[in-house]
């Protein structure tokens, strides 16, 4: 479905990528984590064309949608705005700007259709930023920092919708996250980013039992110690 | 009471052609972020070159579409000049539109002279409830009318309009969506282009235009314009309307020679009236 081989991206005389090789089968659900400043975003940018690498190549079959970081709504136009312009790319006319089909997975969002994006909580808009890349019907969606600034209980919310997606849509997911214990805990697989690098990769649990990892992103142990499980949503 | 009404109908007049102006800058900036201070020119350009073909003897309309079409070209040349490398930042581009502005009296001067062009396009007048009006006061008001209904249902309504919004609301977003950003600035040029066009070919009859008329012509264009945050053509029809009133009752009831100091003082003060209002707004508690 996807394979990055050998990717690097500099910026200017940075690198931000430094041969980096990851492989997505279809259907399958895969973290990307990694501390702040690695690269993750740079990688997803790479994915979606708005960055050109410098070397390595990426094969992709099949349409990739991104949900940014940060969300990056379009604050002036309203929600139905926001997921018709993420149709865009489909070039499928009027039938293809119709949010219907989003709204089936993300029910959430119909009553928000008519509120400008800029007035909506962070919860909020994270949704309609993944309703957003659901509109160009990907068969890759790469959702980039999707807990980052939202409380457990709306993560867990959306963590659920991702999963479902995955499972009976049969999208393939590439989700990056600081939090790793979210990541591993959606993910079957994972990677793990740290200066342009992948340094570990393999299925979660045992990345999870790596010594590096624990002590890297777990704090030193391997137990959940209070982060909310996703599909378990409970009040803070 | 019909000189009150003369001025009134007058000052429209003026203020629809001060908001077609503003319409371009609105339609550039909403877009692309910049402010493009070669505005005027483009106004300029169609005056000109539309006077120069009816002195040719082409038939009305067709040398006036032309002009227009001419100034959309104007635009989109100094769009690709102002945007054309990815990653220039709007001041850089403010800075490149003025030199072309500049640039573009050079141009205009070996072309058409440095002597004012003026034509008719309907002449005469009509009563008004008693007040004289000229026919080309109406025609101004009726295609401004038009005009902004249009850009409104363009930009409000139309697929291409959300896309060319959503291009400076967040370029990052627009490009992940898939939108060519340089290509959507560059249309959005070509259009501030025939905007200032249209006000060019209305507005010459009524004030013979020269190539240096475009620093009036932005002037008051500009001020209208920020009215509507350079954003919305509905505030900039509002601002230039404020605008040509004023300028249109101090011409007639005090002096000719301030007209445009007092209204932009007039301007001056309801935007900073509004900004004091936004902050009170902003200061209380949610
Ligand atoms: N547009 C850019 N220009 C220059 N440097 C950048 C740019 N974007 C990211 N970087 C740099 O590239 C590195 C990777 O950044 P990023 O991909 O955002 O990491 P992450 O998403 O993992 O936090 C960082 O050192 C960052 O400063
Ligand atoms: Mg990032």
């Amino acid at each position: 479905m996807l394979e990055v081989t050998d990717l690097v991206v500099r910026y200017g005389r940075a690198t931000a990528l430094d041969g980096v090789s990851l492989e997505l089968a279809p259907g399958e659900m895969v973290a990307l984590v990694g501390p702040n400043g690695a690269g993750k975003s740079t990688l997803v940018d790479t994915l979606s064309g708005i960055v050109a690498p410098a070397a390595g190549r990426v094969v992709l079959r099949g349409r990739l949608a991104q949900v940014p970081e940060g969300r990056q709504l379009f604050a002036e136009l309203s929600v139905a705005d926001n997921l018709a312009l993420g149709a865009w790319r489909s070039g499928r006319g009027r039938a293809g700007r119709d949010p219907a089909r989003v709204f089936e997975v993300l029910p959430d969002l119909r009553p928000l259709a008519g509120r400008l994006a800029g007035t909506l909580s962070g919860g909020e808009q994270q949704m309609v930023a993944v309703g957003r890349a659901l509109m160009a019907d990907p068969d890759i969606l790469a959702v980039d920092e999707l807990s980052l600034g939202l409380a457990p209980r709306v993560v867990a919310d959306l963590a659920r919708h991702l999963r479902e997606l995955n499972a009976e849509r049969d999208t393939t997911v590439l989700l990056i996250e600081q939090n790793a214990r979210l990541a591993f805990d959606l993910c079957r697989r994972a990677y793990v980013l740290e200066s342009g690098r992948i340094t570990a990769s393999g299925p979660c649990v045992q990345l999870a039992e790596s010594p590096q990892v624990a002590r890297a992103y777990f704090g030193g142990t391997t137990e959940g110690a209070g982060d909310p499980v996703p599909g378990g949503a409970r009040d803070p | 009471m019909s000189a009150f009404l003369t001025y009134l109908i007058t000052g429209l007049a003026l203020g629809c052609s001060f908001a077609l102006v503003a319409s371009g800058f609105v339609a550039i900036h909403r877009v692309t972020g910049v402010v493009n201070f070669a505005q005027g020119t483009f106004a300029v350009v169609a005056g000109l070159m539309a006077g120069s073909l009816l002195g040719r003897g082409l038939p009305h309309g067709l040398a006036e579409i032309l002009a227009i079409l001419l100034a959309g070209a104007v635009g989109l040349v100094v769009g690709v000049i102002a945007i054309g490398k990815r990653g220039t930042p709007p001041l850089a581009s403010l800075v490149i539109t003025l030199g072309l502005g500049i640039l573009a009296y050079a141009v205009e001067i070996i072309i058409w002279g440095d002597q004012p062009i003026s034509f008719q396009m309907v002449p005469g007048s009509v009563d008004i409830a008693g007040a004289p009006i000229l026919r080309q006061y109406l025609v101004v008001i009726a295609v401004a009318l038009v005009t902004f209904a249009g850009l409104g249902l363009f930009f409000g309504r139309s697929y291409l309009g959300k896309a060319l919004t959503a291009c400076a609301s967040n370029p990052y977003a627009a490009r992940l969506a898939g939108i060519n950003v340089m290509r959507m600035g560059l249309l959005a040029f070509a259009l501030g282009g025939l905007l200032g066009g249209l006000a060019g070919v209305l507005v010459t009859p009524l004030q013979p235009v020269a190539f240096d008329s475009d620093v009036a012509l932005a002037t008051n264009g500009f001020a209208a314009a920020i009215f509507g945050g350079l954003n919305r053509p509905g505030l900039a029809l509002v601002g230039g309307l404020v605008l040509g009133v004023a300028e249109a009752f101090v011409a007639g009831y005090l002096s000719g020679s301030y007209q445009t100091e007092v209204a932009l003082a007039l301007m001056l003060a309801i935007m900073i009236w509004r900004a004091s209002r936004r902050v009170s707004v902003a200061e209380e508690p949610a």
